[in-house]
C-alpha cells in the first residue's frame, strides 16, 4: 500500500512538471536523454550492442544458425527475436516465462526491423526447402528506466550491422556479411497532460495514459507502430508523434548507425 | 510474403470486388450465450468472432486485486480450426500480444473504478480466421460489455486498414494481408474522436498513414452504428 502512494506522489509530480513546461531530469519535452551505443561486447555472439539511454541499459546479442526454413518461404531466413525483462533489471520483473511485456516489446523491435525489410532473407537461404540462416534477435534488459522499445531497437539494428556469418562453425562456405538495407529506427512518445514527451523515462511512463513507438527508415517511410496503455490519444497528436518520430529517428540515425 | 504474380486490384476493384474503401458484411448478434453475462457474436466477411463477458466478480487470487477499482481481463484465443493449418491450442506470443492491445483498446471507456476489487473477464474467441480478427474480436467484446450491464462511456470500434498493390484500402482479407506491404489495425472511441489502439506493420509512408488512419476512423463510424443498432434492437425485443 505504501508503495502505491508513493507511486501517486509520484506521478503527479511528473504530471505538475510537464504542466509547467519540465521535466524531472531538466531535458526539453522532445530531447533524448545522453544515448551511449557499443558494438561488439559479447565475444560469442555474431553481433551484439550495449545501449544505454540516460539510466536504461540493454544488451542485444545476435546468433545465427542453420535450421528449417517455414514451409510458405522455403528460400528464404528467419528472424526470431526475443526479450528477456530479467529481474535484475527492475523491482517490477519477475523471473519465469515471457509476460505481455516482455511478448510486446519484442515483438514491436520485431515489426519495426522487419517491415523495413532491412535484412534480405533471399540472401540467406543454405538449401531451398531444407536449410536456412536463422537469425536469433536477443534483447536482454539490464536496467529499466523507461523506453526499452528504442534502446532495444538500436542495439538490434546495430547488432545486425556488425553480424558476421558463421559459415565456418558449420563447415559451410559463402558471405559471411549480412546484407543490411534499411536502418530503422524506433522513437517512442507518451502523452501527459496533452504535451508530447520523447524518450519517456521510468517515471514518465508510469505518468502517462498512452504512449506510441514510431519506427521509421531511412527514406522516412514507416516500417512499424504500436500504441500502448489504457489512455486514447487524438487523431492530430497521433500525426504530430510521427512528424516528431520520423524526425528524430533520422538525427539518431545520423549519429549512431552512419 | 508476396506470391509472384498475384494482382491484388483489376481495374480498380480488389479481388472480392470490392472498391478500396468498403468494408466486409458485417453481422452482429447481441446475447447469443446462456451462461455469459453478455455476450455477441460477430461476423466480418469470413471472420466469425464471439466475445463472452463474465463480471465484474470477486478477483482471485485477492492480492491482485485494485482496491481502487476493477481489473480488466481479455483473452483472445483462436480455435485450433480457425485457420488454414492448425494452429496448436493454448496462447502464444501473437495471441498474448493481441491480448494486451485489446485490452488496453477497452479500458479507455470502462467506468472501472465502480466496481473495486473485482474483475471482469472477457473471453473472445475466434471460431473463423480470414484477416482482421483482432479488429472483429474487440468490436464484439466490446459489444459484449455493454449487454453485461458494464457501466461504459462509449461503444470501441475496430477496424484495420493496409496497403496492397501500392493503395491504401480498408479492411484486408487474409489473401490481400498474405500478400499486402502494410496492414494497420486501429481502434477508437467514435463519439469522442479518439484512438485507443493503433498498430502498424509493413511499410508505408507518411502520407499514406495519413490517409489510412482517416479511412480507418471513417470506416469506424460505420462500424459504431452497427454495433449501436444491434444494442438497441436487442433491448427493444424484451
Amino acid at each position: 500500500m505504501g508503495l502505491e502512494i508513493m507511486e501517486d506522489v509520484r506521478m503527479d509530480y511528473v504530471y505538475n512538471l510537464v504542466r509547467g513546461g519540465k521535466r524531472e531530469d531538466g531535458r526539453g519535452f522532445l530531447d533524448y536523454r545522453e544515448i551511449k551505443l557499443e558494438t561488439g561486447v559479447i565475444k560469442r555472439a555474431e553481433g551484439s550492442a550495449r545501449v544505454k539511454i540516460g539510466n536504461t541499459e540493454v544488451l542485444v546479442g545476435v546468433k545465427l544458425e542453420p535450421g528449417e526454413p517455414f514451409p510458405d518461404t522455403p528460400d528464404k531466413g528467419v528472424i526470431i527475436t526475443n526479450a528477456e525483462l530479467v529481474p535484475l533489471a527492475s523491482p517490477e520483473f519477475e523471473p519465469g516465462p515471457p509476460n505481455e511485456d516482455s511478448v510486446q516489446l519484442a515483438r514491436v523491435v520485431d515489426r519495426g526491423i522487419r517491415g523495413s525489410e532491412a535484412i534480405d532473407l533471399s540472401k540467406l537461404c543454405i538449401e531451398e526447402g531444407e536449410k536456412v540462416w536463422i537469425i536469433f534477435i536477443d534483447i536482454h534488459v539490464l536496467d529499466n528506466d523507461g523506453n526499452l522499445v528504442d534502446a532495444a531497437t538500436l542495439g538490434a539494428v546495430a547488432s545486425l550491422l556488425e553480424t558476421r556469418i558463421p559459415n565456418e562453425r558449420y563447415g559451410l562456405t559463402g558471405e559471411d556479411t549480412l546484407d543490411i538495407r534499411d536502418r530503422p529506427v524506433a522513437v517512442t512518445m507518451v502523452e501527459i497532460g496533452g504535451e508530447i514527451l520523447v524518450d519517456p523515462s521510468y517515471n514518465e511512463e508510469n505518468a502517462a495514459a498512452s504512449g506510441l513507438t514510431v519506427i521509421s527508415n531511412e527514406d522516412g517511410s514507416i516500417s512499424g507502430m504500436q500504441k500502448y496503455w489504457s489512455g486514447s490519444i487524438e487523431e492530430d497528436k497521433i500525426a504530430e508523434m510521427v512528424e516528431i518520430g520520423i524526425e528524430k529517428a533520422g538525427e539518431i540515425r545520423r549519429e549512431f548507425l552512419e | 510474403m508476396k506470391e509472384d504474380g498475384i494482382e491484388l486490384i483489376k481495374d480498380g476493384k480488389r479481388l472480392d470486388g470490392r472498391g478500396f474503401d468498403e468494408l466486409r458484411p458485417i453481422k452482429i448478434e447481441v446475447g447469443v450465450l446462456k451462461r455469459a453475462d453478455g455476450s455477441c457474436y460477430f461476423e466480418l466477411g469470413d471472420n466469425k468472432v464471439i466475445a463472452a463477458v463474465y463480471g465484474p466478480r470477486e478477483m482471485h487470487p485477492r492480492h491482485a486485486q485494485d482496491a481502487k477499482m476493477a481489473v480488466l481481463k481479455y483473452r483472445y484465443n483462436m480455435a485450433p480450426f480457425s485457420v488454414e493449418e492448425r494452429k496448436r491450442p493454448g496462447p502464444d506470443r501473437r495471441s498474448v500480444e493481441i491480448s494486451k492491445i485489446s485490452r488496453e483498446a477497452l479500458e479507455p471507456v470502462i467506468l472501472k473504478e465502480y466496481y473495486p476489487k473485482t474483475e471482469i473477464d472477457v473471453y473472445v474467441e475466434i471460431l473463423q480466421s480470414d484477416a482482421g480478427t483482432r479488429t472483429a474480436g474487440i468490436n464484439a467484446a466490446s459489444v459484449a460489455l455493454a449487454d453485461a450491464g458494464i457501466p461504459m462511456r462509449d461503444l470501441v470500434s475496430s477496424v484495420a486498414v493496409g496497403k496492397i498493390d501500392g493503395e491504401v484500402v480498408l479492411d484486408l482479407n487474409a489473401v490481400e494481408d498474405n500478400n499486402g506491404e502494410a496492414d494497420m489495425p486501429i481502434a477508437m472511441i467514435v463519439r469522442r474522436n479518439t484512438i485507443t489502439a493503433l498498430q502498424m506493420d509493413g511499410r508505408m509512408t507518411k502520407e499514406e498513414f495519413e490517409k489510412g488512419l482517416k479511412l480507418a476512423m471513417n470506416a469506424c463510424r460505420r462500424i459504431y452504428e452497427l454495433q449501436r443498432t444491434a444494442l438497441i434492437e436487442r433491448y427493444s425485443e424484451m
